[in-house]
């Protein structure tokens, strides 16, 4: 057993269900952009706004950024932890590594709170 | 008229490194003539240029893929030097690259250190646990069970795989690789073994396992013919059903 403070879920499994099925939910919201698209023709701000203003869009919504932000994380938790360590840099491996995920954890919360507030003030 | 015997030639490239006298590795060629009429393995070439040069450093013992000892990478893939004949290496012809496993310390030329190897190996426990007292005679299964263990136990721990993997080049020291996580499905599929559930629990966390990213370099280069992605799945497989 290795033990990880820093994964998503410190579970190995966990975290592989999180990235598969939060996989499966950005692919369906990508299909349902791609159809809204497909739908109208002519996309000019108030259709778009019509479509995010309706209540099931805006949850879908804001479920696919959830699923974006924890599929981010596990994602670059893992390439960080492959290529961000003392073996493959040296003695400030660690740190810089800490210093990554730092940047990733702050990036991925702008992300997720500003989403939230778009997706639910539009 | 006076005919002459066509011999031909391979261009052996050696890694070279004595870390006592050599500041960094390096490259050293040999021009080994070949038997005419034979396809040698690999070891065999290697012989030859020991002939030639005593100090190029290598192991062998079995010379016929049992033992696992003279795992190296050869024209860039990993496999056992005694039973990979000169036809089927693949690059260029008539030249032959021989270098050390990837990702092992170097102890000198061909021979690595394989220490963090087998501590990932003794982590999965690859023996049988059962607390129940024995029988008379042996602990008997079934013959369908006894078939699960096919593809598993046949593994000589050459360490091809695990050396070929990125994952775990990266992670030597957390990511079992192929090799162990062979041998510890290898335990969890016996039917007469009962820690099933501890070894699940000891294998549940980011590293272990799930470093594999199904690459299946492990699968390409097995000199035995194995899978140890299949082995994998089967293990991720078991760890889902025990863990949702």
């Amino acid at each position: 057993m290795v033990t990880n403070a820093t994964s998503f879920s410190r579970s190995g499994l966990s975290d592989w269900i999180i990235q598969r099925f939060s996989a499966v939910i950005l692919a369906a919201y990508t299909l349902f952009i791609l159809a809204v698209l497909g739908a109208t023709p002519e996309l000019d701000y108030e259709s778009w706004r019509a479509v995010f203003s309706n209540n099931p869009v805006r949850l879908f919504s804001i479920i696919s950024l959830f699923a974006l932000c924890g599929h981010t994380w596990v994602g670059m938790w893992t390439v960080g932890t492959d290529y961000l360590t003392g073996r493959q840099l040296g003695g400030n491996g660690t740190f810089i590594r800490l210093i990554y995920q730092s940047f990733c954890v702050l990036l991925i919360a702008v992300y997720l709170l500003w989403g939230i507030q778009i997706f639910w003030g539009s | 008229m006076i005919l002459e015997r066509v011999i031909d030639t391979v261009l052996v490239s050696i890694y070279r490194y004595n870390p006592e006298v050599d500041t960094k590795p390096s490259m050293q060629e040999y021009e080994v003539d070949l038997p005419e009429g034979k396809d040698l393995m690999v070891l065999d070439v290697l012989a030859l240029v020991k002939e030639q040069d005593a100090s190029v450093a290598y192991r062998r013992s079995c010379r016929e893929g049992v033992c696992g000892s003279d795992g190296m990478n050869i024209n860039g893939t990993n496999g056992l030097a005694c039973i990979t004949p000169l036809s089927a290496v693949g690059g260029p012809a008539n030249k032959l690259v021989l270098r050390p496993l990837p990702g092992l310390p170097v102890i000198r030329d061909l021979v690595v250190d394989m220490a963090i190897f087998y501590q990932q190996f003794e982590k999965v426990r690859p023996y049988m646990i059962n607390d129940a007292p024995a029988p008379a005679i042996e602990r008997l299964q079934t013959p369908e069970d006894r078939a699960k263990l096919d593809g598993l136990y046949e593994c000589i721990l050459c360490a091809c795989c695990s050396t070929n993997c990125p994952s775990f080049w990266w992670n030597p020291d957390k990511f079992i690789g192929p090799a162990g996580l062979l041998q510890a499905y290898r335990f969890l599929a016996d039917s007469r073994d009962t820690a099933t559930e501890e070894r699940l629990s000891d294998l549940d966390d980011p590293f272990s396992v799930f470093r594999c990213r199904g690459i299946m370099n492990c699968v390409a280069v097995c000199p035995k013919g194995l899978n140890p992605t299949r082995a994998i799945g089967h293990i991720r497989s078991m760890l889902i059903s025990q863990g949702t």
